[in-house]
């Protein structure tokens, strides 16, 4: 055993209660985020075995994954399962004292948009979310990932996890990108490379030049897709733009408490001669804008590139690969940039955040959604929207032709009424491109932003350089 | 989660192998924001037809076994998804106990996080109990953890073996949260230091 330790490490020590001669641990848990999925049932478990939230200031409920995104909403939500689960997270949050952001609330959205915009999110931090993608909050250099309902219920009575330690994955992105390269194809290209299974088992620390330039936002879009890689969680060290990112947010430390707070968050990076497990060095330079042609997200290619075969593939990715040409209605080789598409998605806890709207404004200055595109924005969080409308974003991109709409998961997943029609393609920036993800039969191409608003332009994928 | 020390009751034979998650509950159920409540949906497709009738045929059904708290099935009971809606379902039926030749991992598990008592036994003993079983209202058979017996009718004894560690669980009704706040002293010294040191979390 090494006194160098990573930041994982760093982190896990920090928080430990108590651990098992076999090595499990009690993990001490600082933040947990509910929304109205995942949770009712751990409430219900609190109220049958008549036990209460330990710690009822420690979490904040937000309904997201089933919120339709029309304005109606706040009228009540149609569809009845999930106006009564939204009510039971509302029932719930009001019995056992949790602070809620309901469906009126400007501050409610994705509950990973949310977390780090309330200062919710701190390095150094272990926060948890019955949702995979809590990994978004490694990005300020917080232990975060998803956990199931038992969880969620042990969570709320004893304020802790029981957990195994996963191992250490390093993934270095060095040297600068080259225009028209974002956070997202960088998060993409890495599981274009490792595959859904590469970090199996690990926690990944994302680090060189080229992390270390991204904003907030960008980090949390490559944290965000740590779990498509496999990884338990993603994790990003503070560094000056963390700390100015969360101060001043309304859970941020404040006054004496911030300078103790940040000579703390300083401590908090990998030491070097530290012991990592696994080792992924990337060129920046080497990264492209790209996007997703199959059914996994590790079916990367830049989008200069052409639609493979299944022969070109090994072992059961050959019968994968024809299974997902098949659903996506692909021909090997065709370009991918004459795949035309009838939809433009943008929005998700991955790409839903300002500086995301910001970057599809700025593409579209001069242009136009094409004629019959249906093209959505969906801001990540009411506050989003509301900065959106303050920059004058939102009025550009309603004029563009975009629609724009209320905050919510919307179309990243089928459960709310934002979905494709079987067949219809759509260019998300969304996660996850899985059969059936965003409605039954709906076609899904995962890229960033800017190559979201590059293909509204032209109706068809398209490579963003064009357009600078 | 309720304690298991000793369950006399009812016990019904279900003679199938695979019973498979989506037979205990199917999935329609599974949009639910309750763990009760499920039972009515308790092996829906084989107990109702499509007009929602009970299929007299289907075990549950008969007047001798609607008070079933154990059941007596075939292999690979519980396979399938890791849905905990199953154990919920059986659970809250009045189900407490399964017998069989052998589990699927995951429910064999869900069961123990569940306060149900998931008994492995050799072939000839489930044959043994499925013919208790059979006999309607008179098969009442007890299931003693302590002694980890099971009693028929007849007063015969069989023996089963269950995990030390589970059956401390079981036997004291205590679930992983449970398990945790036995260790609610160390949880409350480490936030008297943690707090110390961090002001701010
Ligand atoms: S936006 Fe998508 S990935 Fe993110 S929490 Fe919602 S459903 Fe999950």
């Amino acid at each position: 055993m090494t006194d160098h330790k990573t930041l994982y490490d760093k982190i896990w020590d920090a928080h430990l209660v108590h651990q098992e001669p076999d090595g499990t641990g009690l993990l001490y848990i600082d933040r947990h985020l509910v929304h109205e999925v995942t949770s009712p049932q751990a409430f219900e478990g609190l109220r049958m075995a008549g036990r209460g939230v330990r710690h009822p200031e420690k979490t904040i409920a937000v309904p997201d994954h089933n919120v339709p995104t029309d304005p109606t909403r706040i009228e009540g939500i149609r569809d009845e399962q999930s106006r009564i689960q939204v009510e039971a997270l509302r029932q719930n949050a009001r019995d056992f004292g949790i602070e809620m952001y309901d469906v009126d609330d400007v501050r409610q959205g994705i509950v990973h948009i949310v977390g780090p915009e309330q200062g919710w999110t701190q390095p150094g931090f272990t926060i948890v979310c019955g949702d995979s993608h809590t990994a978004t909050h490694g990005a300020f250099g917080a232990l975060a990932h998803g956990i199931g309902t038992s969880e969620v219920e042990h969570v709320l009575a004893t304020q802790t996890l029981i957990q195994s330690k996963s191992k250490n994955m390093k993934v270095e992105v060095r040297g600068a990108l080259p225009p028209g390269v974002t956070a997202k194809d960088i998060t993409l290209t890495v599981i274009g490379k490792t595959g859904t299974a590469g970090g199996n088992g690990h926690v990944i620390e994302y680090m060189g030049d080229a992390i270390r330039n991204l904003s907030m936002e960008g980090r949390m879009t490559v944290c965000n897709m740590a779990i498509e890689g496999g990884a338990r969680a993603g994790l990003i060290a503070p560094d000056e733009k963390t700390f100015a990112y969360v101060k001043g947010r309304a859970h941020a430390p404040k006054g004496g408490q911030w300078e103790l707070a940040v000579e703390y968050w300083k401590t908090l990076h990998s030491d070097p001669g530290a012991h990592w497990d696994k080792e992924i060095i990337i060129d920046a330079a080497e990264i492209a804008p790209v996007v997703t042609w199959g059914t996994s997200p590790e079916d990367v290619l830049p989008i200069t590139g052409v639609v493979p075969k299944p022969e070109d593939f090994a072992g059961g990715k050959v019968a994968a690969a024809k299974r997902s040409l098949e659903y996506m209605g692909l021909t090997p080789g065709t370009r991918l940039q004459d795949v035309a598409i009838d939809t433009v998605f943008i929005g998700s806890c991955t790409n839903g955040r300002i500086e995301d709207l910001r970057e599809v404004a700025r593409i579209m200055e001069g242009h136009k959604v094409k004629d019959g595109l249906r093209a959505m924005i969906v801001p990540g969080s009411g506050l989003v929207r509301a900065q959106a409308e303050e920059e004058g974003i939102a009025q550009k991109l309603i004029e563009a032709g975009f629609e724009w709409r209320m905050a919510g998961c919307s179309m990243c997943l089928g459960m709310n009424p934002d979905q494709l029609a079987p067949g219809e393609r759509c260019a998300s920036t969304s996660n996850r491109n899985f059969e059936g993800r965003q409605g039954r039969g709906g076609r899904t191409h995962l890229l960033s932003p800017a190559m979201a608003a590059a293909a509204a332009i032209t109706g068809r994928l398209t490579d963003v350089r064009e357009f600078g | 989660m309720d304690k298991f020390t000793t369950l006399t009751g009812v016990a019904a034979p279900l003679p199938m192998v695979n019973v498979d998650t989506d037979m205990i509950i199917p999935k329609q159920f599974l949009k639910t924001i309750k763990r009760t409540g499920l039972g009515v949906n308790l092996f829906d497709e084989m107990r109702f037809d499509d007009d929602g009738n009970e299929k007299p045929d289907f075990v549950l059904n008969q007047p001798a076994y609607r008070d079933a708290r154990i059941l007596v099935a075939g292999d690979n009971f519980g396979c399938g998804s890791s849905r905990e809606h199953a154990p919920w379902a059986l659970l809250d039926f009045g189900i407490r106990c399964v017998i069989a030749p052998s589990f699927a991992d995951i429910f064999y598990n869900n069961c123990f996080k569940n306060g149900i008592l998931p008994i492995t036994l050799p072939q000839e003993d489930v044959d043994k109990l499925m013919d208790d079983a059979e006999r309607g209202a008179n098969a009442v058979l007890t299931v003693n953890l302590e002694d980890q017996t099971i009693s028929g009718p007849d007063g015969g004894k069989i023996a089963f073996d269950v995990d030390p560690f589970k059956k401390e669980c079981l036997l004291n009704g205590l679930d992983d949260i449970g398990l945790t706040l036995k260790n609610e002293t160390a949880i409350g010294r480490f936030e008297e230091s943690y707090s110390a040191q961090r002001p701010w979390a």
